[in-house]
């Protein structure tokens, strides 16, 4: 299903699909409690788990293999009409359901601006700092290999 | 811009309610099922035949169809059947309207005969015990059917595809909620 018009071009339903994927139900419902109840919506598809083959490549030109498979949960609902989507990982269905929900409503130009600021932005500031704060675990048990060639 | 609607209310039962009335339908040539699911499928297909394709289609299968954009959309999304303009390469064929030749669809090769297309044509009445004359296998006697809306020479072409047998295109009339299948080796009398 392609829905492209002037309000969603597909960077930025790309960024809040990949930023809902990786938020939890819980942050999900967290940022919805302060904003309206959105409307009752029509499920297209249920929440349903399945299994996902993840291809990998190594390097840019080698052949594609299968690395493995993964548990993904996906839903589609109707709001008003606007059509949302959602594959998440994990089995988690109210997950699935809101990240399908939020992108729904997101769609709709009457409320993007106040979801946009109530619930992407601090989920991706909150997903920025955890990444960052991993990364700095991570830097502070780096090896420096370098270090015996500089000391001979 | 179309907008999608629901598919089956409970995926689960009601893909298998469908399932078993088409299996019912093909192992008694020319007898009317009904279609158990509630299904209310966008125009011009009708809930017979969205339940068959909901039932049988998936990404295996490629799927022909006259049925306009709405339909397509609807279709690819709730069965995932890639949508191919080539009827001889489709798996089934939806026709709504003017129904295609039976000689231009895939019959299948004699080592797999079970590749043969399927046909689910939508017609406008299935009558019971009245017009056609059906002998063959899953007939005791005879099973009659009277198919309005069928094409005019669909007895002669459904002969040739007979005589292909095992090779050879499967159809499922479908009419409202109504279904009756006509599987390769049935045979067809005007009655």
């Amino acid at each position: 299903m392609t829905q492209t018009n002037a309000n969603n071009p597909p960077q930025a339903r790309q960024r809040w699909m990949s930023i809902l994927a990786r938020a939890s139900a819980e942050e999900m419902a967290q940022c919805l409690a302060n904003l309206p109840a959105l409307p009752a919506a029509e499920t297209l598809r249920a929440p349903e788990t399945g299994l996902v083959m993840v291809r990998g490549r190594a390097g840019g030109d080698g052949e594609a293999f299968n690395m493995g498979e993964m548990t993904v949960t996906r839903c589609a609902l109707r709001l008003g009409d606007f059509v949302g989507h959602a594959y998440v990982a994990g089995r988690d269905h109210e997950k699935a359901r809101l990240a399908a929900l939020l992108d729904a409503a997101l769609q709709d130009p009457a409320r993007q601006t106040t979801l946009l600021s109530a619930v992407i932005e601090p989920l991706a500031t909150q997903q920025a700092a955890a990444r960052q704060s991993e990364a700095r675990k991570a830097a502070a048990t780096r090896v420096d290999f370098f270090t015996m060639a500089t000391m001979r | 811009m179309s907008i999608l609607s629901l598919g089956f209310a409970d995926p689960v039962l009601d893909a298998q309610a469908s399932f078993r009335a088409i299996l019912e339908a093909m192992s008694r040539p020319g007898r009317i099922q009904r279609i158990p699911a509630r299904i209310t499928p966008p125009a011009p297909l009708c809930p017979a035949a969205a339940a068959a394709l909901l039932s049988l289609a998936d990404a295996d299968t490629p799927l022909w169809l006259d049925a306009g954009d709405a339909a397509a959309e609807w279709l690819r999304f709730h069965c995932g059947a890639p949508i191919t303009q080539d009827i001889g390469a489709a798996r089934f064929v939806l026709a709504c309207n003017a129904a295609p030749s039976l000689a231009a669809l895939d019959i299948g090769t004699d080592e797999d005969p079970q590749l043969g297309a399927t046909l689910i044509l939508q017609v406008a009445n299935l009558t019971a015990d009245e017009g056609w004359r059906l002998i063959g296998p899953g007939i005791q006697h005879e099973h009659r059917l009277r198919v309005s809306g069928a094409p005019a020479d669909f007895v002669t072409a459904w002969a040739a595809n007979h005589g292909l047998f095992p090779r050879g295109v499967d159809v499922l009339l479908c009419a409202g909620d109504s279904i009756a299948a006509l599987p390769r080796s049935v045979m067809i009398a005007e009655g």
